[in-house]
């Protein structure tokens, strides 16, 4: 295998004879950043949990950093870093405490587990608030802590498993900059997410998993073409406006739009980005059609899905009851609400 | 921002075997020494809970408490209090345990090259550390509402390791429960079950008051062995029940301890593992 820092072949796993692993394929060559990218049941977690040796698997094989996931679990875990969904930090103990208590179980010597980490506290920038205890932390200064814990040791494979789930924009963001420091530092990631923007913005490929398989995969630009792209949203103020509208935005865009009646809302997927949008505002404008809001957005995963599998993410009503929410956070979202996340580029108000 | 590495060839390549088990064990055991100086909350209600039930028994029911032998309820009262707070350790365990699951904390541990079963007995050290600072104080307690032990110092300290004995059989008890426990309620629903285990001995009242086959019950229950058997030790009157498992009390209180170490044990160690299925 040589060049590929994890490799999965075939895997299976069977919850209750159902397969929640069916087979799934994954080849992550050394020092790169991959998204695993699916709704809530597409085996992203099971993936991760089998790969870390925290589950067994019941078909096909696992290679983690040279070392055979069933056999060697042990080496296996020499290697590797996790970050699970909840920030698996202890609450009580300050952050200073956390690390060399981790340290400690790393098997590092009293000193060079402090000396560690003050290192680390400093490098995850929690060294003004190392002496205070965790329960006090915000999301995004846990979950670095989490991170900083993970790196006691610097694995060559770092697991994420949505490490941003209820965290603040904020918390997100730093999040994201200590993931890619890591990845300077040469650490390979397999990074699980349900959102589209943060699988695009820290993985050099991203796989699509759905029903325990990858479905797809690629660069983001790669998968922009397969997955359709970034969409513009054209809200018009009288709804007898609206097929007027769509076909001035089908002459722009080239593509077809969607009509939703109710919101009053039209949507259309785009190749280029900003361009694409000023015309659009022209267009409207020029046809004397009011519009009372205009969005350029990346797709989101139920579309992505919807284009994919011609089905919507079963999750798409928001449930995702079966895993977990962050303790203290706000709660996952639905598959239906990652727009939100990807929303942000561009709003215009025309 | 840079992070500096530290390469996995520094540290020791084995993680296995008894000496890491014991150093990660002792690591862990440090852990809530730490969190007992950090937030010493739970720990003080947990004490101030077992006094005031000392403080109930002695002052409030004790007044009408009649000993079948006639002996005096406070000296009768006592070694019951000890192995009492012995079984209330469980939900101290089970709650520990359970909270480092849902935290994900657990799995930390298990994703790291440390012993792994070092987490278990990290706990269990805790938890017989806990236990001795409860005995202490329930001692002292003890003396300050009037007991007095008619005991040299041998025999007090073998009343002591048999209470200590019971605590850690509970503790895999406790551990068992706390893995297969999910979620919070399921805690709340261990400490409210110690109550009618605790009471349905003869730590509080004599098992002859009771209808026959309660009584019974109340007899073969391991907390009375214990009890009955720190009373003889510690020279506090018994209630002079004269079934077997009475006469046997000094035996019983290891036997049975040492049934639920070979029950309770086991299943731990295998919830521990199984939770790789």
């Amino acid at each position: 295998m040589g060049d590929f820092a994890i490799v999965a072949k075939g895997l299976r796993k069977l919850y209750g004879g159902k397969p929640a692993l069916d087979g799934l394929n994954l080849r992550v060559p050394q020092g790169t950043v991959r998204g695993l990218l699916g709704p809530n049941g597409a085996g992203k977690t099971t993936t991760v949990r089998i790969l870390a040796t925290l589950l067994r698997f019941d078909g096909g094989r696992a290679e983690v950093a040279g070392h055979d996931v069933a056999t060697q679990a042990a080496l296996v875990r020499r290697r590797i870093g996790l970050v699970g969904q909840n920030a698996a930090v202890d609450e009580v103990l300050s952050g200073r405490q956390n690390l060399v208590l981790f340290g400690r179980l790393f098997h590092l010597d009293g000193g060079r587990a402090r000396r560690r980490a003050d290192e680390l506290l400093e490098q995850f920038g929690l060294d003004d608030t190392g002496s205070q205890p965790v329960r006090t932390y915000s999301g995004g200064m846990r979950r670095r802590l989490d991170l900083a814990a993970s790196m006691i040791l610097t694995p060559s494979v770092l697991f994420l498993d949505e490490p941003t789930v209820g965290l603040d924009p904020r918390g997100r963001n730093e999040v994201w900059e200590a993931v890619r420091s890591l990845v300077r530092a040469g650490t390979t990631v397999l990074l699980t997410t349900q959102y589209l923007e943060e699988a695009d913005r820290l993985s050099d490929r991203i796989s699509i998993a759905d029903t325990g398989k990858v479905i797809a995969e690629g660069t983001p630009d790669e998968l922009k073409s397969t997955i359709g792209g970034d969409r513009i949203d054209v809200v018009v103020r009288d709804p007898r406006d609206l097929p007027r509208a769509a076909a001035a935005v089908a002459r722009v865009s080239g593509g077809e739009p969607t009509l939703d009646d109710d919101r009053r809302m039209l949507s259309v997927q785009v190749r280029g980005r900003v361009g694409t949008l000023a015309e659009t505002i022209r267009t409207l404008d020029a046809a004397g059609l009011g519009v009372e809001d205009i969005a350029l957005r990346r797709p989101t995963l139920d579309e992505v899905f919807l284009h994919l599998t011609g089905r919507r993410t079963q999750s798409a009503d928001g449930a995702g009851g079966e895993e977990k929410a962050g303790k203290g956070g706000t709660g996952r979202k639905g598959a239906a609400g990652t727009g939100d996340g990807a929303r942000t580029e561009q709003e215009v108000e025309a | 921002m840079t992070i500096g590495t530290l390469t996995p060839g520094s540290v020791p390549a084995r993680s296995g075997g008894l000496r890491w088990t014991l150093a990660d064990g002792w690591t862990l055991t440090r852990r809530s020494l730490s969190h007992w100086v950090r937030d010493p909350g739970p720990l003080i209600a947990s004490l101030a809970f077992n006094v005031l039930i000392v403080l109930m028994f002695t002052y409030l029911f004790g007044g009408q408490m009649r000993l079948p032998g006639g002996g005096d309820y406070h000296e009768f009262l006592m070694p019951g209090m000890f192995a009492m707070t012995m079984l209330f350790g469980i939900s101290l365990t089970t709650a520990a345990v359970a909270a480092d699951m849902e935290r994900g904390v657990t799995d930390r541990f298990r994703s790291m090259p440390m012993a792994s079963m070092s987490p278990l007995i990290g706990r269990a050290a805790a938890d017989m550390l806990f236990a001795l600072v409860t005995l202490v104080v329930m001692m002292l307690c003890g003396l300050a509402v009037g007991w007095r032990p008619g005991a040299d110092a041998g025999r007090i300290l073998a009343a002591a390791g048999l209470i200590l004995l019971l605590r850690f059989a509970l503790v895999w008890v406790g551990v068992y429960l706390g893995l297969a426990m999910k979620g919070k309620e399921a805690v709340a629903a261990v400490q409210t079950m110690e109550f009618p285990f605790g009471f349905l001995s003869c730590a509080f009242i004599a098992p002859s008051t009771m209808p026959g086959w309660l009584g019974a019950i109340a007899e073969w229950n391991p907390l009375s062995s214990t009890v009955t058997a720190a009373r003889e030790l510690l020279g506090n009157p018994g209630w002079g029940g004269d079934a077997w498992v009475v006469r046997n009390a000094m035996t019983m209180a290891v036997v049975w301890p040492v049934v639920l170490m070979l029950i309770f044990m086991p299943l731990a160690v295998a919830k521990y593992r199984s939770l790789r299925a």
